[in-house]
């Protein structure tokens, strides 16, 4: 019952939230100079004012903005996203398309980050002050600080001419490879760089965010009974001290999910990966309005989605939390 | 033991070499080409640009083709007359011409297809004096004509008329945005569509009963979009891509040079004709003055931009034909590099240097998207016209709308910009210099160049029938417009393909890869 009210009430919060992101996006978006229909002139090297007129009435874009805007919010309700302007495509279609692409970067390079991070964050907690910890503490400020394309672009120098072994463009070879195995190996091949330099700016949080929960959790003191029952230390850090150490870095998992979506822009650039980001790119600088609203809308979904998701792993690490 | 090892080697080596030389052209085999503008759509009918020339070159054929001499050849019309007072051109189409689903091609498909081009390309000079399509008979087409036009010549080529299926097309839905122009297209040309991913890659197939025989012989062309230069040129080198083609970049060209995997060439792009020019807001003070424009003329190095900026691969323009035109002449007023008569001129108009030297300050901005071609001489323009006391402000573009709009509403003083002529100076030449062609819009007479005398000799070279004749009318074209100055015309853009060497029949035709790649293959 408390449940069900709880989840009520924060899907009308999600709900009004949308709606807000909608109208913001719609309006932020016409703030920008420049308009499609010139974009399209330059792809096309050239156009008559006929063309141009005949363009603008297809696209709606000769209406006022609050009639565009209402038009817009109404279709966007009853979930027609509607056309890009480039590609002449269902913007759900296209974003649907992509989807896959993005999570697969994304939820890799998330794994890699929380998994390699809390470990390390772990084994830099045993010796506060050892080498270990030190190199863990250099290694994250260092990941941490790099921007993403950098990492990237070094990455790339790296595996494409000095030792080439890994694809860095696109997310599988031009001539596929039969069979599903194959291709899921193609895949895998093709996504180790991308995920590696989106995975190293967050693993470099989540390990400092480990390392000082754990020493913090380490001093409490149902530690030192635990230590005083005589159990292993695997069992003290893994089973008593982790599970209350990870409450932040769930949190902080949850609220950066956002922007790793938002890293995932660059390195889908970089990488040349055919995900949503670079279509977030690609479609600011073409103006393609529909489809850039289309995906704002849908990763404000995604975060909302996420953050419902991060509440319910609260739940699971700590059992106060259950009302 | 190692030595002799070595020797076979080389022997092997040299064996394969001597081979390669004779080989004979293979047929199959998947050719992976990438583009760096995207594919929107593939029906070129609607819409120009690489990223739809070259994909609809391959799945749509045109009436006719051209060598890399400019010679008309036939293709979708075995052979063609134009009448003696040149208002009919007819077409007389192979009677085995298929399109992909089966029905035949006939003349019907054609007068649709120039009408639909007609009333819907961008390049709307192109096919402007057609008046009627007649149909005689299934395998005769005549295109009526309102006054002489030797453009259809060039127009009726491959990235410019692709002949569509009319019970496809023709089904009344608005043609730019026919949901068939990127799903399930139905083409008449050497290739079939097979798949298309928005933004990533299309897959074509080669169609087993073109209408020419044993041709195409590549089995499969997967065209995929690589935006960043440099990704092309790594994909290149791992020999995951075969083949580049419009590539500019002068930094990779360079690298790629120097790879003996990858062959480089510049030819294929003569009919393309691109120029980098500098143009001049003509209407605003002080650039309506000549002598302001043949000074900063006299004051650019275009030795420095050949060689330095753009490593000697790319040509100095002349004027504003491109040198592989056959309109094309060298007679024209040059400006060399004079800084002493670029600031005598200055002085003469009027603008002279203040006490801190300097004698105007104004913004230069640039076509965004071509780093080498456009970027690079812009900023360059800041230390070159310093000399002659003009302070220059590069208005970085954020992305190409801001540019576009800076040129549709004439809010910039000297800009750099490109264009293309596309096969015939009425096509992408006359646009730029005619007085009626100033417009709000980009790739317009943006410089608002208003010269009667030009005017009529374009109004005439676009009716004269006779080719010597109508050169003679460029040429004249060409002396008065570079006297003008309304625009320095610096290089022709750098664009060459990029192969791996197992790629032969690399497109050497006028229209390079915006031609149906007949005789391309891959050796192992």
């Amino acid at each position: 019952m408390a449940l069900t009210a709880f989840l009520l009430k924060r899907l009308s919060y999600a709900a009004v939230l949308v709606l807000a992101v909608l109208v913001l996006n719609f309006l932020l978006i016409r703030l920008a100079p420049g308009d499609p229909i010139e974009t399209l002139a330059g792809q096309m090297g050239g156009m008559t004012e006929e063309i141009r007129a005949e363009l603008q009435r297809a696209y709606g874009l000769d209406k006022p903005l609050p009639a565009q805007l209402g038009i817009y919010l109404s279709r966007a309700i009853s979930g027609d996203l509607g056309h890009s302007y480039f590609f002449n495509l269902p913007v759900t279609q296209l974003i649907l398309e992509r989807v896959p692409a993005t999570l697969l970067l994304v939820m890799t390079a998330l794994f890699l980050a929380v998994l390699a991070g809390t470990t390390l964050g772990v084994m830099a907690s045993r010796r506060p002050n050892g080498l270990l910890s030190q190199i863990i503490t250099v290694v994250s400020v260092v990941g941490y600080s790099a921007p993403v394309f950098w990492t990237g672009m070094l990455l790339i120098i790296l595996f494409a001419s000095i030792i080439p072994i890994l694809p860095v463009s696109g997310m599988r070879a031009a001539v596929v490879r039969q069979g599903v195995f194959a291709d899921m190996l193609d895949v895998a091949h093709h996504l180790v760089l991308p995920s590696l330099s989106l995975a190293i700016v967050y693993l470099a949080q989540y390990g400092r965010l480990t390392r000082a929960s754990m020493l913090d959790v380490l001093g409490a003191d149902y530690i030192r009974t635990a230590r005083a029952k005589g159990l292993t230390e695997n069992t003290v850090y893994f089973r008593h001290a982790l599970r209350n150490a990870l409450l932040p870095v769930i949190t902080i998992v949850g609220l950066q999910f956002g922007n790793m979506l938002a890293g995932a822009i660059v390195v889908e650039t970089v990488f040349n990966w055919p995900g949503l980001g670079r279509l977030a790119f690609d479609s600011v600088l073409r103006r393609d309005y529909p489809t850039l609203l289309g995906l704002l809308f849908f990763s404000s979904l995604l975060v909302i989605v996420v953050n419902q998701l991060t509440d319910m792993c609260y739940r699971l690490a700590d059992p106060r939390i259950r009302t | 033991m190692r030595a002799r090892n070595f020797g076979v080697l080389i022997a092997a080596a040299a064996l394969t070499l001597g081979s390669a030389a004779a080989q004979e052209p293979k047929r199959g085999g998947t050719l992976v080409m990438g583009q760096s503008s995207a594919t929107t759509h593939f029906n070129n009918a609607v819409g120009s640009g690489t990223g739809i020339m070259i994909p609809g070159a391959q799945l749509f054929a045109s009436p006719i083709m051209h060598d890399d001499k400019w010679n008309p050849q036939p293709y979708l019309a075995e052979r063609w007359e134009i009448s003696t007072d040149a208002l009919a051109v007819t077409l007389h189409l192979r009677k085995n011409a298929i399109f992909h689903d089966g029905h035949p091609i006939t003349s019907e498909d054609v007068a649709f297809s120039i009408l639909t081009i007609r009333d819907n390309h961008p390049f709307n000079t192109m096919l402007r004096p057609v008046e009627g399509v007649d149909t005689p008979d299934p395998h005769t087409a005549v295109i009526r004509l309102k006054h002489p036009h030797p453009a259809i010549l060039y127009a009726m080529g491959p990235p410019l008329m692709p002949i569509l299926p009319k019970h496809i097309y023709g089904d009344g839905h608005a043609i730019k945005t026919h949901p068939r122009n990127n799903k399930d297209v139905v083409g008449s040309g050497p290739f079939k569509f097979v798949s298309f991913k928005p933004g990533d890659q299309a897959v074509m197939e080669r169609f087993d009963k073109f209408f020419l025989p044993g041709k195409p012989l590549l089995d499969r062309i997967i065209l995929k979009l690589y935006p960043d230069s440099q990704t092309s040129l790594l994909e290149l080198e791992s020999g995951r891509l075969h083949m580049q083609p419009f590539f500019n970049r002068v930094l990779e060209l360079e690298r790629a040079k120097s790879n003996p995997a990858l062959t480089i060439t510049s030819r294929g792009y003569e009919a393309i004709g691109g120029i980098n020019w500098l143009l001049f807001n003509n209407k605003k003070k002080p650039f309506d003055d000549i002598r302001v424009r043949q000074a900063i003329a006299h004051a650019i190095d275009r030795d420095f931009i050949g060689k330095a900026l753009h490593k000697g691969l790319s040509r100095k323009a002349t004027g504003p034909i491109h040198s592989g035109f056959p309109q094309h002449s060298a007679e024209t007023t040059q400006y060399a590099f004079d800084l002493k008569k670029a600031e005598a001129l200055l002085d003469a108009a009027g603008i002279k240097r203040g006490p801190d030297g300097v004698r105007m300050r104004i913004t230069c901005d640039y076509y965004p998207g071509d780093e080498d071609g456009q970027k690079r001489i812009a900023e360059y323009m800041k230390p070159a016209l310093k000399r002659i006391g003009i302070e220059v402000e590069v208005r970085t573009p954020a992305d190409f709308a801001t540019f576009a709009r800076h040129m549709a509403s004439k809010d910039f003083d000297i800009s750099m910009d490109a264009a293309f002529a596309w096969g015939d100076p009425v096509i992408g030449v006359h646009r730029t210099y005619l007085s009626t062609n100033i417009r709000p819009l980009v790739f317009t007479n943006n410089a608002q160049y208003a010269n009667p005398k030009v005017d009529e000799l374009l109004a005439t070279a676009e009716q004269e029938m006779d080719p010597a004749k109508r050169k003679a009318l460029y040429v004249e074209f060409q002396k008065i417009v570079t006297a003008d100055v309304p625009l320095v015309w610096l290089t022709e853009l750098p664009y060459h393909t990029i192969a791996s060497k197992r790629v032969h029949g690399l497109p050497a035709t006028i229209w390079g890869a915006a031609a149906p790649l007949l005789d391309t293959w891959l050796a192992d």
